[in-house]
């Protein structure tokens, strides 16, 4: 068993005892083999001496519970990392940022307290997961959807806190930024109610989010200021219709303008689904495009093609047109969505085309119109998030295949924030193809980003985790380069595992890290005996600093 | 060869997996044999059939976390894996499977498979785990 850096075994034990009378000893995991799951099963650190560990685990069924734990955390210097439904894997999974903390498991907190239809909002515990919440809403007969991130077993609240995406509408498949009012458990054991529900006869706390006075909300979200215990949401209403259309572009040299027009289309409103750009000619395909190319594809890749996506001279373009005659096959394709009565979508839809007709040569495809609820039919084909539906289909991307005889074991995830421009889009390959090349790494194919944030662009490199330390050594080496190369070009993550926190957050320096000073200034302020989740997203209290740093 | 396979739409989007560099460890063989091994072995488990199994929970406990991957169908990737590895030899399907003793469905719950990540007690409890396997390994 491993303790925190600066607590004894007396000091532990005496914790244990006090959570043990106020949980009761049932919800008090001591025992190894209960502790070891809550390591993080794709863990990049996986059996190394780095690997984080919790030294024990509890779970409260109540806020009053988890208050009583945090004054025993502060009584005892023992820290608590709380965890929803512990499901980010690929971001650190159910094990605590800093080795030694205890796991504050949310899970048998799991009721859905509320679903208004009228208001389009409900108001859940950390454990509800979005399984569970869309249950509750088909129970309740409520035509409201929810935007799910792919994995269905998470949690809206710990999604939502780690800062996740989905795919519906841009203002519900940001997470943090559709959810309406936050209780949240100090870590001195004080419960915060924000926005409306800091009025006590407030009707409206699902209603109007900042309340008054400055929206503190978001420094619960990806921070260790407190342990939120009920977090309201806005769902989307079900739409009438949602039409899925795609446009196709011939030359390399129209990414640009495609990007232009969709993020004007997307900005003013008339492109109201998730969008995404795909490349038909290197089969790379829109992500959540059910007419897309088969994610286990194991077709060798054609060199030159790759090659000349990299490099984009004159004789690359030549070679890329001359592909695109012979195949057939567009050079990029963007994928749009609308959700809404069928006769605005079409509308929208004409709207869209419009606006692309400026590229040269551009054509729309037929389009996918779709009304609810699904048939079977259509479900066995649809990506279910974007239709609301929560899944786990998206464990196909890893599964084994004929080409691919072992499963992937795990994965991390390197996903810059870069411009919304094609310029941005080249260069980031080019600069991110490099560093695979120093670091002995195979080049992917020419990547396209993801538009799940409005007005910015996001990449995504997913590279495995194993259960080899060499392997996993290996791909951390990648990273360690990777995240400074581009923030030199000022691209910095959105998110990413609990390896690279201190990396990640080392990035975002400007005035002499004058961002990471007030983070612990407030942290030093709200959690003086540094009791909650030390070192997440690189913010450590005053006892651990000088260790850590 | 330096074969790139193109791996789409997990994560937020849509992503390269680069694989290549993806090493069969020596630890996941020794989960695969001890896994074989659990099968048949009792020690480690006895306490499961101490109390008499709840069929009816088991089956509750199935749907509720296992349906979503290991269901027949379309989109359940642990019934599209495990139709690879075992070619028709077995079902794919867990539900459809005669030959899940209890050691063995407790063993992958508490241990995680591949991408299969393992369940905390709070997840599934001893209890609910005891009436899974039951359920798992229930004669029609
Ligand atoms: C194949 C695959 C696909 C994925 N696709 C997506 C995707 O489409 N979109 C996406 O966003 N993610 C995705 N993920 C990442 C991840 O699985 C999800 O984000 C998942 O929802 C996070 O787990 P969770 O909801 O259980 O949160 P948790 O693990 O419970 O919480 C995450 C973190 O938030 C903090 N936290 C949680 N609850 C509280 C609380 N109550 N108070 C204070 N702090 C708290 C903790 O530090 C915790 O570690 C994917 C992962 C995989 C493996």
């Amino acid at each position: 068993m491993i303790l925190p850096p600066d607590v004894s075994q007396q000091q532990f034990d005496q914790a244990i005892s006090l959570f043990q009378r106020a949980i009761g000893s049932d919800w008090v995991f001591t025992a190894e083999e209960d502790v070891g799951l809550y390591r993080d099963a794709y863990s990049p650190f996986w059996g190394e001496p780095e690997e984080r560990m919790a030294s024990a685990a509890i779970a409260p069924a109540s806020v009053e519970e988890v208050q009583a734990v945090m004054r025993i955390a502060n009584e005892t210097s023992v820290p608590l990392y709380p965890i929803s439904t512990g499901k980010n894997l690929g971001y650190g999974g159910s094990a605590p940022a800093l080795s030694g903390s205890v796991v504050l498991d949310l899970k048998r907190m799991n009721r859905v307290l509320d679903i208004d239809e009228e208001n389009a909002s409900v108001l859940v515990e950390p454990g509800a997961s979005y399984f569970d919440l869309y249950r509750e809403i088909r129970a309740a007969g409520a035509k409201l959807w929810i935007d799910c991130p792919d994995p269905g077993w998470g949690s809206p609240i710990g999604n939502a806190l780690d800062r996740g995406g989905g795919y519906t509408r841009a203002q519900f498949r940001n997470h943090f930024d559709s959810h309406c009012g936050m209780e949240v458990v100090l870590p001195n054991g004080e419960l915060l109610r924000t926005g409306m529900g800091a009025l006590p006869e407030a009707q409206t706390w699902q209603q109007y989010k900042p309340g008054f006075g400055p929206w503190v909300d978001g420094l619960f979200s990806q921070s260790n200021f407190g342990v939120v215990t009920k977090m309201g949401f806005w769902m989307m209403p079900e739409p009438e219709a949602c039409l899925i259309g795609r446009f196709y572009a011939d030359r390399y040299e129209d990414l640009p303008a495609l990007v232009r027009i969709l993020t004007h289309l997307e900005n003013a409103g008339i492109v109201n689904g998730m969008p995404g750009f795909g490349s038909p000619l290197l089969q790379r395909r829109v992500p959540a495009d059910p007419q897309g190319d088969d994610p286990n594809d194991t077709t060798a890749i054609d060199q030159a093609l790759h090659d000349a996506f990299y490099s984009g001279d004159a004789a690359a373009r030549a070679l890329i047109a001359e592909r695109v005659k012979s195949t057939g096959r567009s050079c990029w394709s963007a994928l749009v969505k609308f959700y809404g009565p069928e006769r605005m979508v079409r509308l929208q839809w004409e709207l869209a085309k419009e606006r692309f007709a400026e590229i040269e040569n551009i054509r729309a495809g037929e389009p996918e119109i779709y009304g609810f609820p699904l048939s079977d039919a259509e479900l066995e084909k649809v990506h279910k998030p974007t239709f609301g539906i929560p899944s786990l289909s998206v464990f196909n991307y890893g599964i084994r295949t004929e080409g691919r005889p072992e499963p992937l074991q795990g994965h991390q995830a390197f996903s810059p924030v870069i411009p919304r421009n094609g310029e941005a889009i080249f260069e980031a390959n080019k600069v991110f193809a490099e560093i695979f090349k120093e670091e002995g790494l195979p080049v992917p194919p020419f990547s396209l980003p993801g538009c799940v944030w409005e007005r910015t662009l996001m990449m995504i490199f997913i590279f495995p985790t194993t259960k080899d330390p060499a392997v996993n050594q290996k791909y951390r080496r990648a990273f360690h380069k990777l995240i400074p190369r581009a923030a030199e070009r000022g691209w910095g993550e959105y998110r990413t595992p609990v390896a690279y926190y201190d990396r990640v957050m080392a990035t975002y320096s400007y005035g002499d890290h004058a961002l990471r000073r007030f983070h612990e200034t407030i942290k030093d302020s709200l959690d003086p005996n540094g009791i909650l989740s030390p070192g997440r997203y690189g913010i450590w209290p005053q006892r651990n600093r000088k260790s850590e740093q | 060869m330096n074969k790139t396979l193109l791996i789409a739409a997990a994560g937020v989007v849509a992503l390269v997996l680069v694989t290549g560099y993806f090493v069969v460890s020596a630890s996941k063989e020794e989960l695969i044999v001890s896994a074989e091994n659990a099968n048949g072995e009792v020690a480690a488990v006895a306490a499961l059939k101490e109390a008499a199994a709840d069929l009816e929970n088991g089956e509750a406990v199935y749907d509720y976390w296992c349906a979503a991957c290991h269901d027949p169908g379309p989109g359940h990737p642990g019934t599209q894996s495990l139709a690879i590895k075992y070619d028709r030899e077995r079902p794919a399907a867990l539900e459809e499977r005669t030959d899940l003793s209890p050691e063995l469905t407790a063993y992958f719950v508490r241990n995680g498979f591949a991408l299969m990540p393992f369940f905390r007690k709070t997840e599934i409890s001893d209890a609910d785990l005891r009436d899974l396997s039951a359920y798992l390994a229930r004669e029609e």
